[in-house]
């Protein structure tokens, strides 16, 4: 059946595709939420150990499927990954190198005679968790306010500022929209603490510091909320597949393609509703409902962005260098491929689900820390 | 198509994917060999229920642990690298090459992410069974992402399964399972995972040897050395024959390499293997000097090894660079001209395809068809572009297989000592497996300089010289995004070896 899709469905199969798994990671930034509450939330030793080994368990899975969401981008729109990484130079180099000081600081930071002390590799857990996340988050925020980048007839990338990339950030939608990926972030960590650890005094921090990281959160998703309903927008003629700024674009979209207003809706709903039981009802599921509402908000985002005749990262510079899923992506053979390799994820997520389960089957209390020598 | 290739961009770039690989595979070898030994030593213990084995798995896990965490840490680059300093390539090649390395996310990467965390907490939250199934996944994972990034690697060097689209500039794959099965591609991951099973073992042997030279952990130590040497025999077997068979497909796909690997400049009939030999730095492709300064020949060697004939032709960098009739091999500038003629063809084609000049672009592409299986060579300005560095690809090469060759008599010897129970008063053979575990590092490194180094200008053979497939960045900033790296990992680096150090200084149990 994969065999006969036509080039059209399978490139919107893998958008839908690359956005799960762009929207997973949106949630899975529970990880680096919690590493920033390390130094503001946990207090003491005992703290402090209980939110690192309850996030010390999950981190590689965020971490995994950030690479995937790279590798997937790179099979599925090579000219995006082509245009953007080589494009946006510095910002993704310092997105990486915010990963690279994570993934070594989870089991360095409590190791005997480790070079750079508990405290840097602490730092290091903070800024992979609010540097890393913001400028994902302004990254993003490129798919609605556009680069400046020029593609020449071999499709070779010049990028048009010599911030590369960094300019991105100076953008206020951009940075609102970061700003509200690292405040979302915070409150599912907290969320996540309340879910996993057994201590009373910091699941009750952990309560009050999922509102209010909500409540902060809120003023930029408003913003970015109201800025896409009036902004002009980038879109493709689909007669001629010329680019032009459309005003009222990804108000049309929302309309134009309901399910997207659908998720947005529905995800943001969730996301309340999830804060709303772990802070008002003092429930401990409300991760899973603001999880659930995340991932729907983030398709929501990406649908918004690439759905409808709309380019998902549109060129300032030039607009008929703006990249749609339908000039990026991988020939009609490739992407069939890659489909039938998809079809391993659901069978991944089933047993990454079940092995959750499985170990968090308990809460973690501090009985378990100490008594485990390889506590991190 | 590039008008100014500014070369020092281009080598800046180089280094640091080199730099980046190579920190890299520092990590790697021993995340692939250790985690096949913990699962072994894990096995052991569940089924024997033995409290030792136990103790003596924790212990390399923890050790592995240090090693995993740091090895991601160094390997996310390496995926982006591709992207931020070669976007060219991954838009030329991003319709082959983007699909193996989707496909070890998918299918490698949570494997091991997932059940590494059940591996390393799980001792007191699951049951024993699923446990140990944890670790042997955490093994199987490590493997497999190895073999999804070989077959990509695999590809740049044989390039195939695939056609150049003119219409979108770029190369499209045709063929899947060709490229999975690519004979280059299964070489290059039994050589790859074989060896690294080999520097692994020669790690805990070594690390063994040192608490045997201290008189600590006496138990341990041997039962670790009777495990690792056994795998350690068994994948040198393993890396001789995998070995065999990656040289014979250099041979026929990237002969240059071949030559350079074996510093043979003019090509022969029954061509004799350097066994050692000192590299004559000032030779240049086609003068009279000699390409050695010293050196020892076994004759008839080098036949055997490429085409399995002794007396076979073998060609040398002098017969790729300038043709030789008489054994059919076209030359270097030929291949450049046909190159130019094939990038011309192309340009004029797109241009009429602008226009909609039909009649044009059809001309242009029947002629662009004529020469576009050379269009590689098109962007290189002199036959003698295709040599790649010679010393290097051959003390590498000859690093490689001399320690190669040490380690399995090393394992074989550590064997008949622990058999007759007088390992303790070897000394010398003890120092000789400590001494061993950097080697173990330098042979594994070195390998990755021959296939790497070895096939310069390519970034994949034939078809795109490294200087077309970088970003379009300026000098300062991958100059700048270098010393950030180097900077980086280094410090990573030695805070990895200090916390590594002090943990077997203090042994399993003050863990």
């Amino acid at each position: 059946m994969i065999g006969q899709l036509d080039l059209s469905t399978l490139q919107h199969i893998w958008w839908i595709i690359t956005s799960l798994v762009g929207s997973l990671f949106l949630f899975l930034t529970f990880v680096q939420g919690g590493q920033t509450l390390l130094l503001t939330l946990a207090k003491g030793d005992d703290e402090k150990s209980l939110v690192v080994n309850s996030l010390g368990t999950k981190w590689e899975i965020t971490f995994t499927t950030l690479v995937l969401f790279g590798g997937a981008l790179f099979a599925a729109f090579p000219k995006f990954y082509a245009t953007s990484f080589g494009g946006a130079y510095w910002v993704w180099m310092l997105i990486l190198f915010t990963f690279i000081i994570q993934a070594v600081s989870y089991e360095f930071r409590k190791k005997p005679n480790n070079f750079l002390g508990t405290t840097v590799y602490d730092v290091f857990l903070f800024i992979n968790g609010s540097v890393g996340i913001l400028l994902i988050g302004t990254a993003i925020g490129t798919f609605f306010t556009g680069s400046a980048f020029v593609l020449n007839e071999f499709n070779q990338v010049t990028w048009q500022t010599p911030l590369r990339g960094l300019e991105a950030a100076f953008n206020f939608f951009n940075l609102s929209m970061g700003l509200f990926f690292v405040f979302l972030a915070r409150t599912l960590g907290a969320m996540y603490f309340v879910n996993n650890i057994d201590h009373d005094r910091l699941t009750e921090k952990s309560r009050r510091s999922a509102w209010v990281n909500f409540l902060v959160s809120l003023p930029f998703l408003l913003y970015v909320l109201i800025s896409l309903l009036v902004m002009k927008g980038f879109a493709i003629n689909p007669e001629t597949g010329e680019v032009f700024m459309q005003k009222g674009k990804y108000l049309m979209n929302l309309f134009g393609c309901p399910v997207t207003l659908i998720l947005l809706l529905i995800g943001l709903i969730l996301v309340i509703y999830g804060v709303a039981v772990t802070y008002v009802q003092r429930k401990d599921h409300g991760i899973w409902f603001s999880g659930v509402g995340t991932v729907f908000t983030g398709l929501a985002i990406f649908f918004l962005a690439a759905f409808n005749n709309t380019p998902f990262y549109p060129s300032t510079a030039d607009l008929q260098s703006s990249l749609s899923i339908a000039n990026a992506s991988s020939s009609h053979y490739t992407l069939t491929a890659m489909t039938y390799i998809a079809l391993a994820i659901p069978f991944v997520l089933g047993y990454i689900v079940y092995v959750w389960k499985l170990m968090n089957i308990k809460k973690l209390s501090l009985a378990d820390v100490t008594s485990d020598d390889k506590a991190y | 198509m590039i008008e100014h290739v500014d070369l020092s961009q281009v080598n800046w770039a180089r280094a640091q994917f080199a730099l980046t690989a190579m920190y890299h595979w520092i990590f790697v070898p021993l995340t692939l060999g250790l985690s096949v030994l913990l699962a072994f030593f894990h096995s052991i213990y569940v089924k024997t229920g033995n409290e030792e084995w136990k103790r003596l798995t924790k212990f390399w896990m923890t050790l592995f642990a240090i090693n995993f965490a740091i090895g991601i840490a160094t390997g996310i680059i390496l995926e982006f690298q591709f992207g931020t300093n070669w976007s060219n390539y991954s838009w030329m090649v991003g319709d082959i090459f983007g699909a193996p390395l989707a496909a070890e996310g998918i299918f490698a990467f949570f494997l091991e992410a997932t059940f590494f965390a059940v591996m390393f907490f799980g001792w007191n939250r699951v049951s024993k069974g699923f446990h140990l199934f944890s670790t042997w996944m955490v093994a199987i994972g490590s493997n497999l992402s190895a073999l999804w990034i070989l077959v990509a690697n695999g590809w740049m060097q044989y390039p195939i399964g695939m056609q150049f689209n003119p219409d979108s500039a770029r190369f499209e794959m045709q063929n899947f399972w060709e490229i999975l099965f690519s004979p280059v591609a299964i070489s290059k991951f039994t050589h790859a995972t074989s060896s690294s099973f080999q520097m692994a073992s020669l790690f805990v042997v070594g690390i063994s040897s040192w608490y045997l030279l201290k008189g600590r952990h006496q138990l341990m130590a041997k039962r670790s050395i009777v495990v690792a040497s056994v795998l350690g025999i068994l994948a040198s077997g393993y890396v001789a024959f995998t070995g065999d068979e990656a040289a014979y497909s250099v041979a026929n796909k990237q002969p240059m390499k071949l030559a350079a690997m074996e510093g043979l400049y003019d090509g022969e009939k029954g061509a004799s293997i350097a066994a050692m030999g000192i590299v004559n730095n000032a030779k240049e492709p086609g003068d009279k000097q000699d390409a050695f300064l010293f050196d020892v020949k076994i004759p008839g060697l080098l036949s055997l090894l490429a085409n399995r004939e002794f007396g076979s032709f073998v060609p040398g960098i002098n017969d790729l660079v300038f043709g030789n009739k008489e054994q059919g091999i076209v030359g270097a500038d030929e291949r450049i001209a046909k190159g130019k003629m094939a990038i011309e063809h192309l340009t004029v084609y797109k241009e009429a395809q602008k226009h909609g000049y039909a009649v044009q672009a059809e001309q242009a592409l029947n002629e662009f068809n004529k020469y576009k299986d050379d269009i590689g060579y098109g962007y290189l300005n002199k036959p003698a572009d295709i040599v790649p560095p010679v010393a290097t690809t051959f003390y590498a090469f000859h690093i490689m297989v001399i320690l190669g060759t040490i380690f399995p008599l090393v394992f074989l010897l550590f064997l008949i000592f622990i058999k007759k129970g007088t390992l303790h008063s070897h000394r010398w053979l003890l120092n000789l497996g400590l001494a061993c575990l950097p080697l173990g590092y330098i042979a594994t490194e070195a390998g990755w300089v021959v296939a790497e180094v070895g096939r310069q200008p390519w970034a994949i053979q034939g078809l795109l010289p490294v200087s077309v497939a970088n970003t379009n960045l300026t000098t300062g900033t991958v100059q700048t995004s270098f010393f950030m790296f180097f900077a980086l990992f280094t410090v990573l680096l030695i805070a990895e070896i200090k916390i590594m150090l002090t943990q077997i200084k203090n042994g399993p149990e003050e863990n």
